[in-house]
């Protein structure tokens, strides 16, 4: 049964690629893809016709042994069942079947288990219109089952012109679903090169609007949501029947022999706010200080008024008091201060002369001030 | 014999698939057919979609797409109206829509493939000779760019936008304009088409990264200068608060001190001005005070016995000044 099957799978493909061909790339998808087209039960003409001849060689035996009105019954039943049985197929839940009989469009069927006519009359093509699908652009995540996920040579898929006629590296995902499955299978042959062609040149248009500085750093979410809708306007202009979700930069980069310099750009940038936090630190060691100081200064200088004042109010008190004194007997109380005074200033003195008031000649005999005179040697 | 008969049937039934199949065909969504009889073509082509009949062994059934169908040429060098060469790579979209007149002139797509690569080749390097780098690059005319808000100030020269003229899709559309009607001939029509790749030529390259690390210099030397000038402006700042404050600190502390001296001085004088007798003592109590902090351990005196002190040491009865 196993090799029966295989040679008519066999026939049916080479059949099959022949005219419809929308149908043989899904299947040619990915390994999920392949997995479908096995399950589907092949139902063409020209199996029949393997059918039967692979049957032949299996009849000799059987020849004696039944009659041939039996064998000829068993003949009809087997290709009934084979009919019923390649008749069958199943839509997956994320997926629908689009039916063409004899070539032409017939209907869209929602997932589940479905009859149709077999022997080559109608042809399910099984589109998963709910699977949300992405392309990537400049680099390839490597295991995709899609081949219009990545391209062989991603690299030149970034190198783009920016509207300052810089030179920028811009990789890119879009993620998009198969919205129509009647237009992207019937309207367009390779929908999904198309799509490819068309965010390339919809991503360099859009970046060709901008600045390489708008690219790389502050323009990215602009970039993303312009190139989505501009993509979903060429995507519905080309009949291509899918929707574009999203368009997600990835890395944007500079080119190789500038990446130095706009790292520069990057550490001068660091450099500005790290020259204005140091300046800000000195600022901020100084002022408070500062504010301290002249805190401190205007509390002594408070300090002294009340010293001041006090001293001046207690001088004040003491002279007050001596005065209430002193106005009882001015004269004896000033010669007593006056003597006072004298007895205790006079004994500290290191020399004292007592000339008579007719003898005024002695002044020129004295040193008055010995250290003038010891330069001159005139005293040890 | 008996057994034979229903293998008789068998290749009966299996004789009329055979007739059938060929005296039918099938026109698929995707296609379209011409069939012709010993190689010349008869009747309207079938557009339609479904089972269609034929002469079988006579006519022949050949199928042509009726998808749009994709053209994507190869990249390749050229110079613009300002002498520098890049490198371009087109796509375009189009269709059969005059299926006779495609089968006669081009038979197949290979063909009709090549066509379009003569035809859009040549009319792309006229379009682009035509025009500047720039009017190939851009597409908005008026479109202002957004700024690093951390690099605004003053006349940089990076972050600006070329100014165009025309932009790209103009440019795409004279291209179209002038390819669209020289490939009706072959019964092709001819959708759209785009720039997809637009790059600098490798000879070409260097230069623009000179071009940008240069600018790059720029932005970074900005940067740094903007760094220090804001650095030294704190500095600034931080001077002049410090005078500030120290001289705002000295002003104050010097009113405070004055109004003390002031407050002192009244007290003063309120208490020694309060009558002749108090100011006279007044003097003299200083004085006395004077005399003992003044007149220091080194200090030699000269006393005449004329004074208070040393009256009686001519006499008892000193004579009165």
């Amino acid at each position: 049964m196993t090799q029966w099957q295989t040679t008519i799978r066999g026939s049916d493909a080479i059949c099959w690629g022949s005219f419809v061909t929308p149908t043989y790339e899904l299947a040619s998808w990915g390994s999920e893809k392949i997995v479908l087209a096995e399950n589907r039960i092949p139902s063409y003409a020209n199996s029949m016709l393997k059918k039967v001849s692979t049957r032949t060689p299996k009849a000799p035996p059987r020849l004696n042994l039944p009659s041939g009105r039996g064998l000829a019954m068993a003949g009809w039943g087997l290709a009934i069942f084979i009919g019923i049985w390649s008749g069958l197929y199943t839509v997956p839940s994320d997926s629908v079947a689009v039916v063409q009989r004899f070539g032409a469009f017939l209907k869209e069927v929602p997932p589940g288990l479905h009859l149709k006519i077999p022997f080559g009359v109608d042809d399910a093509t099984i589109v998963p219109v709910k699977r949300q699908l992405k392309q990537e652009f400049g680099f390839a995540t490597p295991g995709a089952t899609n081949p219009y996920q990545y391209t062989q040579d991603p690299k030149r898929e970034t190198q783009m012109v920016t509207g300052d006629l810089n030179s920028a590296l811009v990789e890119w995902v879009v993620q998009y679903r198969i919205a129509e499955p009647e237009k992207f299978l019937f309207d367009v042959r390779e929908p999904e090169g198309t799509l490819r062609d068309v965010s390339e040149s919809v991503m360099r248009e859009v970046v060709g609007d901008r600045t390489v500085d708008e690219v790389i750093t502050i323009g990215r979410q602009e970039i993303e949501s312009e190139a989505q809708q501009r993509m979903q306007a060429l995507a519905a202009k080309y009949q291509l029947g899918v929707s574009i979700d999203q368009v997600q930069l990835k890395n944007v980069n500079p080119p190789g022999p500038v990446q130095a310099s706009f790292n520069e750009v990057n550490q001068a940038q660091q450099e500005k706010e790290k020259l204005i936090n140091e300046a800000r630190q000195a600022y901020n060691k100084v002022i408070p200080l500062a504010e301290g100081e002249k805190d401190q200064r205007i509390r002594e200088a408070e300090g002294y008024r009340v010293k001041r004042i006090n001293e001046a109010e207690g001088d004040v008190a003491r002279f007050s008091a001596v005065l209430a004194q002193y106005l009882k007997a001015p004269e004896v109380t000033r010669r007593r201060i006056y003597l006072e005074t004298l007895q205790e200033v006079l004994p500290r003195l290191r020399s004292k002369y007592i000339v008579d008031e007719q003898g005024s000649h002695i002044l020129p005999l004295l040193h008055l001030d010995p250290n003038m005179a010891q330069p001159q040697g005139n005293t040890p | 014999m008996n057994p034979a008969k229903p293998i008789a049937g068998v290749i009966a039934v299996l004789l009329l698939l055979v007739v059938l199949s060929s005296a039918t065909y099938t026109v698929n969504e995707v296609e379209q057919v011409i069939i012709t009889q010993f190689g010349r073509p008869v009747g309207e082509p079938v557009t339609t979609a479904g089972l269609r009949l034929r002469l079988p062994l006579v006519q022949e059934v050949n199928r042509i797409e009726k998808r749009i169908l994709e053209w994507d040429g190869n990249p390749s060098d050229m110079p613009t109206k300002d002498k520098l060469y890049i490198s371009v790579d087109l796509f375009a979209r189009w269709r059969i829509t005059d299926p006779l007149q495609y089968f006669l002139r081009l038979r197949d797509e290979r063909s009709a493939q090549s066509r379009l690569d003569d035809i859009l080749g040549s009319e792309t390097r006229n379009a682009v000779a035509k025009h500047e780098l720039i009017e190939i690059i851009r597409t908005t005319k008026d479109r202002v760019p957004m700024r690093d808000p951390s690099l605004t100030e003053g006349e940089l020269q990076v972050g600006a936008l070329v100014p165009i003229h025309k932009g790209r899709q103009m440019v795409e559309k004279e291209i179209f304009a002038a390819a669209a009607p020289k490939v009706q001939v072959f019964g092709i029509e001819l959708l759209d088409i785009r720039f997809k790749r637009i790059n600098y030529n490798e000879s070409v390259q260097p230069k623009i990264y000179d071009r940008m690390i240069s600018e790059r210099r720029q932005i970074a030397e900005r940067y740094r200068s903007e760094g220090n000038g804001e650095a030294a402006r704190i500095q600034g700042n931080r001077e002049g608060e410090l005078n500030r404050i120290q001289s705002e600190a000295y002003r104050r502390v010097e009113e405070i001190r004055g109004e003390a001296d002031a407050k002192a001085t009244e007290i003063y004088a309120a208490a020694y001005n309060q009558s002749p007798e108090a100011a006279a003592f007044y003097e003299f109590l200083r004085s006395m005070e004077t005399y003992k902090s003044a007149l220091a351990d080194n200090t030699s005196l000269i006393l005449s016995t004329d004074s208070d002190l040393f009256k009686f040491l001519k006499g008892l009865e000193a004579p009165r000044r």
